[in-house]
């Protein structure tokens, strides 16, 4: 049948428990990683294009049709995640190969990185909820793993924190399944949607879709974010680039496909919902972005940024919107992670993390320099780079539905995007270099391999704005399957 | 029967988020763990508490017991099982490593944002 659908989870399933056994040979671990890595991409793309030909693909896992057994469902939407998120997934462990030290690779980094990558391309793929919380959870005890790897004493105060609040969502996730299969007896998400709109959202299931809300936006930081700057402050910089790329992402991604999939039926309560918390999101974020004055924190909120204005799309509704959110995500995870690539080079080196310390790099690093500018650009949507069309698309979106101050508050997060980056690339790159000197660990690590995961991430975030148009077939036939749940269900539950 | 069953859920997760709003690790880890206990309680409660035989077939009877909220309680515990070791672990090295207990205690390079 269609056992491709199962390949992007199983790979890197496989290499992980692969690497397990050659736990001191990191020269080993890092080209299979690197191999798989290149075949997940692949895998990927395979499934991008054959979606594009053939509508969205099924797996019944085990044979068992749904609502019975577990199904992989692959629409646009998930394939191209799938796709993103692997190809900043390369990049990042390309990235990890020059930066994340031999200690730390000798104790399981590599493993508990591809888990990582499992748990995040099995909730892009599953179409079952129960399944999805699953797969929240192998990421999310990976990330656990990755945070703490190291042990140094800020790690060791930050992780307790991040596990407690993953934690306590990951029960409400599990009290949300439970009040969902007493109110509708199946956990299926087509056979949910069907089930909803037969019974009718209201009262006690709309209930249901706030406390999910609640779930996802704690672990997508939209809004409940107040983990967030902190958590991601703890663990290198190869590993922050993964959460923050995918791990938000993930979170979103169940926003998205939870509120049109399984409750879109009454979206006048939902939508504003989560256009209040969008607001707040890309308020707040802006704010702590111009704020502060040490490149993590900046990074960080950043991050938020850009989680309020995928919300924000969702909460138009309209089909403009989807487009944008579908467009917006993709750039989101490519810039995200080449964001967190970048800002581990510049303090690499610099030898601080703090703006006060910094200054004339563009003299040693000019290649960094502008690579900062151009993701400065992108971040904000500058028209030929990889955030403008989503932005467009998205504030269209808004506008249509009449939502004026929204689309006003979206745009100056942008803005304030931009100055915070800037703020960074001025400070940093230009000015009196300080009279300091670089640290010494600097000349231990091999920047070429750092660059070749940049210079990557750089292409694909150019790619996708110049090559908007071509991108934008498949980006508008996720958007379709995202507007009607009907395709989705038909593909799913067909006889 | 519910209604008991949603009173004691309630009560276990009173506890547990009071346990989670000390300022102790070894308390918070401790309210994480009622807080699934509750969780898995609601999970067996809401699918119903109708009498039946245990799902195994051939065990008679006409009607059993509903078998999914059993495989998803199952699948739960032991993914909470995992994360509580993990928890239990990582507080006794936070312990080791910082000297204190507290979960938010400030302490010397607070603001000074030392690098690991």
């Amino acid at each position: 049948m269609n056992n491709l659908l199962v390949l992007p989870v199983l790979l890197p399933m496989a290499i992980a428990v692969l690497l397990m056994f050659f736990r001191t040979k990191t020269q080993l671990q890092r080209v299979i990683g690197l191999l798989g890595g290149i075949a997940n991409v692949g895998i990927a793309a395979t499934i991008v294009l054959r979606v594009r030909e053939h509508g969205i693909q099924t797996l019944q896992l085990g044979g068992w049709a749904p609502p019975y057994g577990i199904v992989f469902v692959a629409d646009m939407f998930a394939a191209l995640l799938v796709l993103a998120a692997s190809i900043t997934g390369l990049a990042v462990l390309i990235y990890s190969f020059s930066t994340i030290g031999q200690k730390r690779e000798e104790h399981y980094y590599y493993t508990f990185f591809h888990f990582l990558l499992v748990g995040v391309y099995g909730s892009f793929l599953t179409g079952d909820i129960f399944n999805l919380f699953v797969f929240f959870e192998v990421m999310l005890i990976s990330s656990y793993a990755l945070i703490t790897l190291g042990g140094s004493k800020k790690q060791m105060r930050e992780a307790p924190k991040y596990l407690l609040i993953n934690i306590l969502s990951s029960t409400l996730f599990v009290a949300a399944v439970a009040y969902l299969y007493a109110a509708v007896g199946t956990l299926n998400m087509a056979h949910l949607s069907q089930r909803i709109a037969e019974a009718g959202q209201g009262g006690v299931l709309n209930v249901i879709a706030v406390l999910f809300l609640v779930v996802f936006s704690l672990k997508a930081g939209l809004f409940l974010f107040f983990w967030l700057p902190g958590s991601y402050a703890a663990p290198p910089f190869a590993v922050r680039a993964l959460f923050g790329a995918l791990l938000t992402k993930v979170g979103l991604y169940a926003i998205v496909r939870t509120f049109t999939l399984i409750f879109p039926y009454d979206s006048s309560l939902t939508h504003t919902w989560i256009g209040g918390m969008a607001a707040a999101t890309m308020i707040l974020g802006g704010i702590g972005a111009a704020a502060y004055r040490d490149i993590p924190r900046i990074l960080n909120y950043n991050v938020l940024i850009g989680v309020g204005f995928v919300a924000f799309g969702l909460s138009t509704g309209t089909r403009d919107g989807m487009e944008g959110v579908v467009f917006y995500m993709l750039h989101d995870i490519l810039s995200k992670g080449l964001m967190f690539v970048l800002g581990g080079m510049l303090i690499a080196a610099a030898g601080t993390d703090r703006l006060d310390g910094m200054g004339g790099l563009i003299r040693r690093r000019p290649g960094l320099g502008w690579m900062f500018f151009i993701l400065a650009l992108a971040l904000a949507g500058i028209p030929p780079l990889s955030g403008f069309a989503g932005k467009v698309l998205i504030v269209r979106g808004g506008l249509e539905d009449g939502m004026l101050t929204l689309s006003l508050v979206a745009l100056a997060s942008s803005l304030l995007t931009l100055y915070s980056i800037i703020k960074i690339f001025r400070e940093a790159f230009w000015g009196v270099e300080p009279q300091t000197e670089p640290e010494a660990e600097m000349s231990k690590a091999r920047p070429g391999l750092a660059n070749v995961s940049a210079v990557l991430l750089l292409l694909f975030v150019i790619g996708l704005g110049v090559g908007a148009n071509g991108v934008y077939g498949p980006v508008s036939q996720a958007g379709e399957t995202l507007a009607d749940p009907s395709l989705y269900i038909e593909a799913v539950l067909k006889e | 029967m519910e209604w008991i069953m949603a009173v004691a859920v309630g009560v276990l997760f009173m506890i547990g988020v009071y346990l989670i709003l000390s300022k102790s690790l070894l308390r918070i880890i401790l309210g994480t763990s009622l807080l699934t206990h509750g969780v898995h309680l609601l999970l067996l409660t809401m699918a119903g508490l109708k009498r039946g035989a245990a799902p195994v077939l051939g065990s008679g009877g006409d009607a059993y017991a509903d078998p999914l909220p059993q495989a998803l309680i199952l699948t739960s515990i032991v993914i909470s099982f995992g994360v509580t070791a993990l928890y239990f672990v990582l507080a006794y090295r936070a312990y080791q490593t910082r000297g204190t207990d507290e979960i938010d205690a400030a302490d010397e390079v607070r603001g000074g944002e030392e690098e690991s």
